[in-house]
């Protein structure tokens, strides 16, 4: 497999979407290509950074803002 | 009859929809709390600032409790508000950017060639090599050089986990068009990341 294949194909091994014998051929580039393996785990982390929970952690003054534009609104749907 | 919230609280959340049409409002304020956090990050990801982001939550839940009547349990609550809070998102940048561009059709190629230029491993743990605001402000820094209908896809479906198929319904997107997206989304912002977390990078 080349580079630019298996890069091309990293986004749907993520996903676990490969079918057996492309992952195994992707998975035995990546064990020898240092590059690619890279990109590889590079990914993963990108991902991992933008999942982390305490990233733009809703302030308690926004959600207070929030319950009391909900309270108004229900009195007058009242 | 009235309920208390904890009662609510325990019910699952097709009884709290169906408590919430029928005019109970702590059963609404239950929904509102399970999702807030989730959208307000949303709007955060998308719009890049604190008061766009505010407005889309206040937003999103005052048209969800608006429009709940019409609310079809054939898609999850979260996914509908999620539906609701993206349009918000988006009508927020073309109001400040509309001579710009042009949110979901992005004249950016879905099929192109990706290309990549850093192959260097990261230097460890970057979460606790910088501050929490500083890689706030990195990450939205390297999201915010994606076009819109790139950005909003990566956070679809990697960080609010929605599946593909849910993706592209909000999005009105296909299927295909999301996989190609995600795609070239996930590898670009990691080639931005890159340039800051790599081994031997300065910061």
């Amino acid at each position: 497999m080349k580079c630019n294949k298996a890069i091309k194909e990293l986004s749907a091994y993520l996903d676990g979407e490969l079918d057996a014998e492309l992952r195994q051929t992707l998975e035995a580039h990546l064990t020898y290509c240092n590059h690619c393996h890279a990109v590889y785990d590079t990914t993963k982390k990108t991902i991992e950074l933008y999942c982390d929970g305490k990233l733009f952690s809703l302030p308690e003054d926004v959600r207070a803002r929030l319950h009391d534009a909900l309270r108004r609104k229900l009195q007058e749907c009242k | 009859m009235a309920q208390t919230p904890q009662v609510a609280l325990a019910r699952d959340e097709s009884h709290l929809i169906s408590e919430a049409k029928a005019g109970n409002y702590a059963a609404f304020e239950e929904l509102v709390n399970r999702y807030e956090k989730k959208i307000y990050r949303l709007g955060m990801n998308i719009t890049g600032n604190r008061e766009d982001a505010e407005d889309v939550l206040q937003e999103a839940f005052l048209k969800a409790f608006e429009h709940l009547p019409e609310f079809r349990e054939d898609s999850r609550f979260y996914t509908w508000v999620v539906r609701i809070a993206v349009n918000e998102a988006l009508m927020k940048l073309r109001k400040r950017r509309s001579s710009r561009e042009v949110p979901m059709e992005s004249q950016e190629d879905d099929s192109g060639e990706v290309v990549v230029r850093e192959f260097a491993d990261w230097k460890p743990n970057p979460e606790q090599v910088f501050a929490q605001v500083e890689l706030e402000r990195i990450l939205q820094t390297a999201a915010n050089s994606l076009p819109p209908g790139f950005r909003t896809v990566f956070y679809l479906r990697d960080v609010e986990g929605l599946s593909t198929e849910e993706t592209a319904e909000v999005l009105n997107l296909s299927v295909g068009a999301v996989k190609a997206r995600l795609f070239r989304a996930r590898l670009r912002l990691r080639e931005e990341l890159s340039k800051i977390f790599k081994r031997g990078a300065n910061s």
